[in-house]
Formats: structure tokens, C-alpha cells, sequence
């Protein structure tokens, strides 16, 4: 595939949070499918040995004091690219969900697109399911966001994507830490900050360690906060303007490479 | 619709407002914003349907129904605060750890510092 062809640098980005079990694992198939990324584990205040494992599989690893979550890593993660002038930002799951071969894929459709997201149900023959509420609220927000992104999507709670230098400068300041923003308010944010946003069908693998909960009651609680965390995205105001920080990272914080 | 039942029904869209202005410009967090939401939301109900705080008054046997508004409002405001001091807490928390992160690395960079300063010479 042409993608990986140029020279640009790619960093893979691995939120864990105690994966002690499968982060060596999901390195090790990440360099030995792709052998010319970095890969970047952002240990989210693990305490198992998460950051050892990770280490050892040949990984560079950020340690966070304390648990942010995941939007939080990969906050941190993206500002590292960004610091470092990587050209491409990929996340990658650290529970081995995201099959590492469809990352050259990702990195083609960056030719049209800011944002790329690797998609379940985006073609026949899908075998993922999801029933009841978990469901509605998955057609919910892929309905609403591939209005405001103006191109079809339908995993839009997918973590699985990639970012080009553009979206990893707006990602390194903004990137919500609030449970669902990291995937569902990241995606308006980078739509409202003029990004473009597309999607490549990949098939996901089961979860090595445990799968989602299908509970009747976690479900619905996940349909409320599914529309909460899609309310609050659409309402803020995009780029944001406020004194935690993120703006005085924006004016101060040039690209490394534009240094 | 009388004077007391306006005057509360404005206050209530105060609220909304301004929490809605306050999210638009990202001065609040999920968990805060939700109750928020919920209690100005019942701020309107309770405005535009005075009957439905009687009702209740009466049914739970208080026979002046703001007594009832006093007490869901203290509850509230307790719960509340409670909240903050849960996060007060554990912002404390995590400010001492990062303070402690930042004097740990500031003596290992020293350590590289005078190191490197050793090889040279």
C-alpha cells in the first residue's frame, strides 16, 4: 500500500490502563506488521506492570502519575507527536481489538482526510452485534456526527484512528477527558476546527480481556450518556477559548519541525 | 399566571441560561453539568406547575407546602456540596502527587545535568 511509501513518521499511540496481559503482545504485532512506526504507550496511571511490559516489548512509554482515562492519554500522547513533529498520530488499543494490519489502510485514506477512523459496520458480513439501547445509541451518534462530518460514518465510538499533523495540533490541545468525548466530542471538535473526517471498513476483533457488558441497565446508562457526552459536544464552542491551559499551549507550542 | 409563580419561573430560565452559556464556553465538566441540568429542568417543572409541589406537600402530610420546598432545597445543596469536598479531595490528592512527580524528575535531570558536566570535563 502507497501510504507508508513516503517518508513520513508515524507514531502509534497505546492508551493502557492496566494491560499488564496484552500490551506486550499488541507491540509486538504492531512492530512486526508495521516495522517503521514508533510506537508511543501512554501508561494511564497502571498498577500493574503495564509500563515494564510495555517497555520490554521495545515501545517508549509516558507514565502518568494518576488515572486520567483515556481521553487523557491520548492527550498526552498527541501532544508528544506534536512536539516531536510526527506527521501521523494513530491510536491503537492496547486490548488487542484493533487489528494492527489495517494501519497502512488508515494511513491511505489520510490522502482525502484529516481524520481517518477504522469502522465496524461499515460493510457485509460484519459478525459484530450490538442489541437494545447500546445499539440505538451507536446509530444515534453515528447518524448525528455523519451529518455534522458530511460523510457517511457508522462507528463513530471507535478508537481506532488516525490523525495527520493537522488534526494532531488541534488534538494536542483539545482532546476531551469526559467518558464517550474521547471518541464521539474529538470527531466535532475536529469537524468545527475544519478538519476533514472519513472512515475505512476494518473488522474488529474480539477483546482479548473481557467483552463489552450488554446489560439491559449498563446499556441504557450508556444511551444517556451517549446523548449527553453528543448535547455537550454539539453545544460547546469549537475552537475553545478558555484559561486551563490548552490556549496558551496553542500560542506557545509551534510544531517542533516548524521551530 | 400570578406574581410569585413569574418571578420563579424566571429565575428558573436564568439558571438554564447561564448554564447553558457556561457549558458553550467549557467552564463546565460532564458531572457537574448533568445535575445542573436535572435541578433547573425541575426548577421549570416546579414554576409552571405549582399544583405538583401541593400535591406532594399534601400527600406527604406537611401542611405548608414551601416546608417541603425547603427541605428538598437543603438536601440538594447539601448533596452538593458533598460533591465538591469528594472532588476538592481528590484534586488535593492528586496535586500532592504531581508535586512529588516534579521534585523526583528534578533531581534526576540535576543527576543527568551534573553527569554529563563530569563527561565533558
Amino acid at each position: 500500500m502507497s501510504g507508508q511509501g513516503a517518508a513520513q513518521r508515524v507514531l502509534v499511540i497505546v492508551p493502557a490502563w492496566n494491560e499488564q496481559a496484552s500490551v506486550g503482545t499488541t507491540i509486538k504485532e504492531i512492530r512486526s506488521t508495521n516495522p517503521t512506526v514508533t510506537v508511543l504507550v501512554v501508561d494511564d496511571g497502571s498498577g500493574d506492570a503495564t509500563a515494564a511490559v510495555a517497555e520490554q516489548a521495545g515501545a517508549s512509554v509516558l507514565r502518568l502519575p494518576f488515572n486520567l482515562g483515556v481521553g487523557g492519554a491520548m492527550r498526552a500522547g498527541y501532544r508528544y507527536a506534536d512536539r516531536h513533529g510526527y506527521d501521523v498520530a494513530v491510536q491503537i488499543d492496547a486490548d488487542g481489538q484493533h487489528d494492527p494490519r489495517f494501519l497502512p489502510l488508515l494511513l491511505d485514506g489520510l490522502a482525502s482526510a484529516d481524520v481517518v477512523i477504522g469502522a465496524r459496520f461499515a460493510h457485509e458480513g460484519d459478525t459484530y452485534e450490538a442489541r437494545g439501547p447500546r445499539r440505538w445509541a451507536m446509530t444515534l451518534l453515528a447518524r448525528v456526527l455523519s451529518r455534522i462530518a458530511g460523510t457517511r460514518l457508522t462507528d463513530v465510538t471507535s478508537g481506532f484512528r488516525a490523525a495527520n499533523r493537522r488534526a494532531i495540533h488541534v488534538f494536542a490541545a483539545h482532546y476531551p477527558a469526559e467518558y464517550l468525548g474521547d471518541t464521539v466530542e474529538s470527531l466535532v471538535i475536529a469537524v468545527r476546527t475544519g478538519c476533514r473526517v472519513e472512515q475505512v471498513p476494518v473488522d474488529m476483533r474480539v477483546r482479548a480481556a473481557g467483552q463489552a457488558s450488554q446489560s439491559p441497565v449498563r446499556a441504557a446508562i450508556y444511551l444517556f450518556r451517549a446523548v449527553v457526552a453528543l448535547g455537550l459536544a454539539l453545544v460547546r464552542r469549537w475552537p475553545a477559548h478558555f484559561d486551563d491551559g490548552a490556549e496558551s499551549y496553542l500560542a506557545s507550542e509551534e510544531p517542533a519541525v516548524l521551530r | 399566571m400570578n406574581g410569585p409563580q413569574l418571578v420563579s419561573l424566571i429565575s428558573a430560565l436564568a439558571i438554564m441560561a447561564m448554564l447553558f452559556e457556561l457549558l458553550r464556553r467549557h467552564r463546565l465538566r460532564e458531572k457537574y453539568a448533568v445535575i445542573w441540568g436535572l435541578l433547573s429542568l425541575a426548577a421549570i417543572v416546579g414554576a409552571l406547575f405549582p399544583a405538583l409541589l401541593t400535591g406532594a406537600a399534601g400527600a406527604l402530610g406537611l401542611q405548608v407546602p414551601s416546608n417541603l420546598l425547603f427541605f428538598l432545597s437543603i438536601v440538594v445543596l447539601l448533596g452538593l456540596t458533598l460533591q465538591l469536598s469528594y472532588e476538592l479531595g481528590r484534586t488535593e490528592e492528586q496535586v500532592r502527587t504531581l508535586a512529588e512527580e516534579v521534585a523526583l524528575l528534578r533531581l534526576e535531570v540535576e543527576g543527568v545535568k551534573n553527569a554529563t558536566r563530569n563527561t565533558i570535563n
